[in-house]
């Protein structure tokens, strides 16, 4: 059963009708706990995004050599891969952010949005799709977790991305950098884009019905009144 | 309710037991509750300066000004009038310490009236007490400022001094009686005088607002479980009278916890409740960390209190258990 999206759709709906952080609520423990500040979401959400991709072309490639069995197994490994070199490189070239990210980073490893996608995904398409699946998922990662993080450090610091945008007088709120803002600015923005998904919906019922309503009044609808 | 309109000069109503009603509408009942607050603004006024009706007037005005226009947005009708906005905005006020910044309550009220309420749905709906969700915020946001008391007027001691609970909990020093009942000690602004708060609190119990078993069990509560502490090791652990009057306890157990839509709606489910809640604040006063744990404790049962009422539901008449 493998996907029959467009390609294009293939790649886009990890961006925002499948969110993985709004919309499918997957690998919320890095979301909620690293989005202290922009860069940190930046940098946790490109680790993430390296290890997807990487891990979803290797599974597509390798799926039918996989038994069933041992799959989960196999991904893990896959995975576990990825994130050694990524906790590596890190490690070696940006100490600070590596420390500042602590364990977050080798937990890539059980991040459920990467297992979800290669289990409900790679080990069922091909890897062209698969790649486009994975670039579009860590997309909608990157976005989610800048997001979380500039409005966490906005408020929280005053800042955004290290740069000082709110004026002096301004008071730091320290709850937005505890785990409690990151609850509250997650439940807000969630509220606010089902919000927007919703009335989104709203439009498109009202459009068909327009549409379905036109074209019945041009039809000279003999039965009609 | 099903209206039957056969005819039409003459109609039915029909509807679903139970046929009870309740003395005041929520309107009233809500200005009841403001009114019974006003020996605490007063005391406030004078124990603290006239100055301090600034944060009361500033947080009345943010509440009400954020759920009316969180009405206007979700195009509901504009409510503000019924006074439950205007209650949370003055319940926040007086548990802020004295001389808080105007802008920090604001943000208080808004956190309140927002997250505390319109995010659930509304009056009714919400889970937790709203001026309670305000000031937990506020006390994360800004945990210095709402730790800084400053002056009592009558009590030119208190200028370097803490609340009667800091002073216990990292001084080891105990407070006078007649200060802790009068209310001429630091503290949050409606917090202190413990005449004031029963003057009021008694005052809605017997006019049959807050029912009595809430005040009732938490006092309660506080004695049997503060007095087990004290009896075992009197030199250790403070009397529980003092625990009665020191602190929040006293506006928690009449205003806070009283909350009509966040406490439990049995009996059985009332005193279940007001007994765990003061059993959580003798655990925090004498060992947690904080000197005072009313407002986390009322918060954290709020919590339960869907469990209790579902495990509290009286047996219906005629069907066995």
């Amino acid at each position: 059963m493998s996907s029959k999206l467009s390609l294009y759709k293939e790649f886009t709906k990890g961006i925002w009708e499948q969110n993985t952080t709004f919309k499918q609520i997957l690998g919320m423990c890095p979301v909620l706990a690293v989005t202290v500040s922009a860069i940190n979401g930046l940098a946790m959400a490109l680790a993430t995004t390296f290890v997807l991709v990487f891990s979803s072309i290797i599974v597509a490639i390798v799926k039918k050599l996989i038994p069933d069995q041992v799959r989960i197994a196999a991904y893990i490994l896959i995975i576990a891969t990825f994130v050694t070199i990524v906790d590596m490189v890190m490690k070696a070239s940006y100490p600070d952010l590596s420390k500042s990210l602590g364990p977050y980073i080798p937990l890539i490893v059980v991040n459920c949005v990467i297992l979800g996608r290669q289990e409900a995904f790679a080990s069922k398409n091909t890897v062209f799709r698969s790649f486009l699946d994975a670039v579009g998922m860590g997309a909608g990662v990157l976005l989610s977790l800048i997001l979380l993080g500039a409005v966490r450090e906005l408020f929280g610091s005053g800042t955004i991305f290290g740069i000082q945008l709110l004026p002096d007088f301004y008071e730091p709120m320290l709850v937005m950098i505890l785990p409690a803002g990151a609850f509250i600015t997650l439940g807000l923005m969630m509220g606010l884009f089902n919000q927007i998904a919703l009335s989104n919906k709203e439009k498109q019922r009202k459009k068909t019905i327009e549409k379905y309503l036109s074209t019945k009044n041009s039809i000279n609808d003999p039965v009609g009144v | 309710m099903t209206t039957i309109t056969a005819n039409p000069s003459y109609r039915l109503d029909l509807t679903s037991s139970p046929h009870l009603h309740s003395r005041w509408s929520t309107k009233q009942a809500m200005w009841l509750v403001i009114a019974a607050l006003i020996p605490s603004v007063v005391s406030a006024l004078i124990y603290f300066g006239i100055s301090q009706i600034l944060i009361i007037f500033v947080c009345i005005f943010f509440a009400m000004g954020t759920e009316a226009l969180i009405k206007f947005i979700r195009k509901r009708e504009i409510s503000i009038l019924d006074g439950s906005a205007a209650i949370t905005g003055l319940l926040l006020a007086l548990i802020l310490p004295p001389g808080f910044s105007p802008v920090f309550a604001a943000v208080g009220s808004v956190v309140a009236i927002g997250v505390g309420k319109e995010v659930f749905g509304g009056l009714g709906y919400n889970i937790f007490n709203p001026a309670l969700v305000g000031r937990a915020f506020l006390q994360a946001a800004f945990p210095v400022q709402m730790t800084t008391w400053k002056i009592n007027n009558y009590n030119i001691d208190s200028v370097t001094t803490a609340t009667p609970l800091s002073m216990l909990k990292f001084d080891g020093k105990s407070t006078a009686f007649g200060n802790l009942f009068m209310g001429n000690i630091n503290g949050s602004l409606g917090e202190t005088s413990a005449l004031a708060i029963l003057i009021g609190g008694i005052a809605l119990v017997i006019v049959g607002v807050v029912n009595y078993r809430v005040p009732l069990a938490m006092i309660l509560g506080l004695m049997l479980f503060g007095g087990v502490f004290w009896l075992v090791d009197p030199v250790k652990f403070s009397s529980p009278v003092f625990h009665l009057f020191a602190g929040g306890f006293l506006f928690g157990a009449f205003f806070m916890a009283t909350d009509w839509v966040t406490s439990p709606i049995t009996a059985k489910g009332m005193w279940i409740y007001g007994l765990m809640i003061s059993l959580i604040i003798i655990m925090v006063r004498l060992f947690g960390g904080l000197p005072e744990g009313v407002m986390y404790a009322i918060l954290l049962m709020n919590a339960f209190v869907p469990l209790i009422n579902r495990y509290t539901r009286p047996r219906i008449f005629g069907v066995k258990k």
